[in-house]
């Protein structure tokens, strides 16, 4: 295996795991709150339909992108209102989300587009194009680093950038504001913020909404960035994997930008069955890469490398003493 | 009592009458949906074919859920539909059950064989057709590679890579064919992401022209192909238009015949395998003003020519589902 084809795998992760990590971050900011979601695959599925559709009607794929967000918002808000004000089971809540997904964005793309459930391919303005950093061209020539900026770094849309940036802003968030710290308190003893005055039913709110904003990014990323247009149930899993993502990282910002790498770079690894072939000595099944992130997450739920405790208040309603 | 079964009696005689008077055929679409693009879509196209050839009507019936298809199987016999044609492999096993219920009905069933003496069985000779859209993405090529992308990995599909390949090796024996399965479970099937990512992988390894046999996935091999500038073979149905001009070609599989055939020939029709191969325009390759400026006139005369001898029986293209092996690829 050669340098570039190296760079290729790692460019190749890299767009494969963006949508991972901000899921991720998603389901991080949510559950680090008290609040399983198990609907990232909803939240980012509608955020895809209704970012194409809107990119596609405007031909702008901002506004797309803010209707995405917006969609991505309204299911969080219903899992928000079903969990957190009536007290449902929130796993039940996340599942019929993501039921309610899949089956309400094709019915409404059919009766909006009439092509099958999709929506009309994306062109020029209504798709995110990738940007060129600063100097890419000029550094492109330096051994090494040079591929390694030009080719692996730049060249990828806005929203990669975004998801990159979006890890140290959690970070920052969670373990240096007042918010972040209330926010983690309330995911492990919600009773103690209450006694201190702050509303847990307020936190919770802006967890979730948080988690929408960052779901919204992942799937209208995948509709207008990765693809050009919503295919049915196009997010395949995606939330699922960045759930295991998240317990393998163990509700850690930093550690889940190397989680979603890590399941990036298998994702990355089992399209290239050339490569497989050449580093392994054996045959190596890439059924086997594609299953690696469950078998690694069961291994780290299982306690054999550290121990992943989720937060403390996790999946129970908050019920105030009368 | 005698009051009421004398009346339950004249209800059923007239049931009965009304049944045998509307001898309308009817047509079940599969999970994909009417208008899917692609299979579907195609069956509906042949069944409104007839209906505006014969003057007549038919009624229809869309799968919602799996659970479904007996139901909507025996609700169609019964209200005296006849023939009742059923898309796709996955009502296989239902109908095997259903079809002895009803001796005086024939049902059709495409994709997939029913060993019943009231059921025709309509199979598609796959691999011909990819063997000669494989001949096009040979001579299209200039860097002597050609990918291979499908959906979830199973005998059928196989089926498509290994005509594909044996096309492909039939024009340039020493080409180097890239294939890819997308994944193992029915998610492959819409899985437009990774289908991308197949293709730039393909493309970074020398692939020019990929040929996606894989659904909703294929949609995301045409767009990255597109994007990537290199050229892309659609599957089922003609999907030329989606990047007129990057689409070379698409292996076309004419649902739409089987049915209107069906229709046409009637309750009562010759039941059994019907193959419908290159030889009784039941598979080939597309061509329209989108991909005309692309395809070579030579390129295209030798595709037809295969096509000839392959009708003609002087050329025979492997069947991967024959044996499970396949000369010309390895999976």
């Amino acid at each position: 295996m050669d340098f570039s084809t190296l760079i290729q795998i790692l460019d190749s992760t890299l767009r494969l795991a963006t949508p991972l990590l901000l899921a991720c971050l998603a389901g991080l900011f949510s559950e680090r709150s008290g609040i399983f979601d198990i609907g990232l695959e909803a939240k980012m599925l509608v955020a895809a339909f209704f970012s194409a559709a809107f990119a596609y009607s405007t031909g702008s794929v901002w506004i797309g992108l803010l209707a995405g967000i917006a969609a991505s918002m309204v299911f969080a808000l219903i899992h928000g209102v079903a969990s957190i004000t009536f007290r449902g089971n929130q796993l039940i809540s996340g599942v019929a989300l993501n039921f309610l997904a899949s089956g309400m964005t094709v019915l409404v793309a059919q009766s909006w587009f009439q092509q099958g459930g999709r929506t009309p391919s994306l062109i020029g303005g209504a798709r995110f194009e990738p940007i060129t950093l600063p100097f890419a061209d000029a550094v492109r020539d330096v051994p090494f680093l040079g591929p390694l900026y030009s080719d692996l770094l730049s060249g990828h849309s806005i929203l990669v950038y975004v998801a990159l940036l979006a890890v140290p802003a959690t970070w920052w968030v969670l373990y240096r504001t007042r918010f972040g710290l209330r926010l983690r308190a309330v995911g492990e003893n919600p009773a103690a913020v209450d006694t201190a005055g702050v509303s847990v039913i307020g936190l919770r709110f802006a967890a979730i909404g948080i988690a929408g904003l960052l779901c919204g990014i992942a799937g209208a990323y995948l509709a207008t960035g990765l693809q050009a247009g919503f295919v049915k149930d196009m997010t395949a899993g995606r939330g699922y994997i960045a759930l295991a993502a998240l317990i393998f990282a163990k509700w850690r910002p930093w550690y889940a930008l190397g989680a979603c790498l890590l399941f990036g770079l298998l994702q990355a690894l089992s399209l290239r069955t050339d490569v497989v072939d050449a580093i392994f000595p054996f045959k190596m099944p890439v059924q086997l890469l594609d299953s690696l992130p469950y078998i690694l997450t069961v291994v780290i739920l299982a306690g054999f490398v550290g121990k992943a405790i989720p937060p403390r208040a996790g999946g129970t309603p908050y019920v105030k003493e009368r | 009592m005698t009051f009421m079964r004398s009346i339950l009696g004249a209800a059923a005689t007239l049931a009965l009458v009304a049944g045998t008077a509307a001898a309308d055929p009817a047509i079940i679409f599969d999970l994909g949906g009417k208008f899917d693009k692609s299979f579907n879509e195609s069956a509906y196209r042949g069944a409104k074919r007839w209906a505006e050839a014969h003057a007549g009507t038919f009624k229809e019936i869309e799968m919602q859920s799996e659970a479904q298809r007996e139901q909507a199987l025996r609700r169609l016999a019964e209200s005296g539909a006849n023939p009742v044609v059923m898309t796709g492999f996955a009502f296989g096993n239902v109908l095997n059950e259903v079809a002895p219920d009803y001796p005086d009905t024939s049902f059709a069933i495409i994709d997939m064989v029913v060993d019943q003496p009231n059921v025709r069985s309509v199979v598609f000779s796959e691999h011909e057709g990819s063997f000669l859209v494989g001949m096009l993405a040979a001579n299209a090529s200039k860097s002597g590679t050609v990918g291979f992308i499908g959906g979830m990995d199973i005998p059928l599909i196989r089926k498509f890579a290994c005509g594909y390949a044996q096309g492909v090796k039939a024009v340039n024996p020493d080409a180097k064919i890239v294939s890819n399965m997308t994944g193992t479970t029915p998610a492959a099937w819409n899985d437009p992401v990774k289908g991308s990512e197949l293709t730039k992988a393909q493309i970074s390894q020398g692939a020019d022209v990929v040929f996606a046999a894989a659904g909703g996935t294929g949609v995301g091999v045409l767009q990255a192909a597109a994007d990537g500038g290199i050229l892309s073979i659609g599957v089922d149905s003609n999907q030329n238009h989606l990047h007129a001009g990057m689409v070379l070609t698409s292996m076309v599989k004419r649902v739409d015949n089987a049915v209107e055939k069906a229709f046409t020939d009637g309750p009562g029709f010759e039941t059994g395998v019907m193959v419908m191969g290159v030889g009784n325009g039941g598979v080939g390759f597309a061509m329209d003003e989108n991909n005309g400026p692309i395809v070579d006139a030579n390129w295209k005369m030798a595709a037809d020519e295969a096509a000839e001898k392959i009708a003609s029986g002087e050329l025979v293209v492997h069947d991967y589902m024959a044996d499970n092996v396949c000369p010309a690829l390895q999976f």
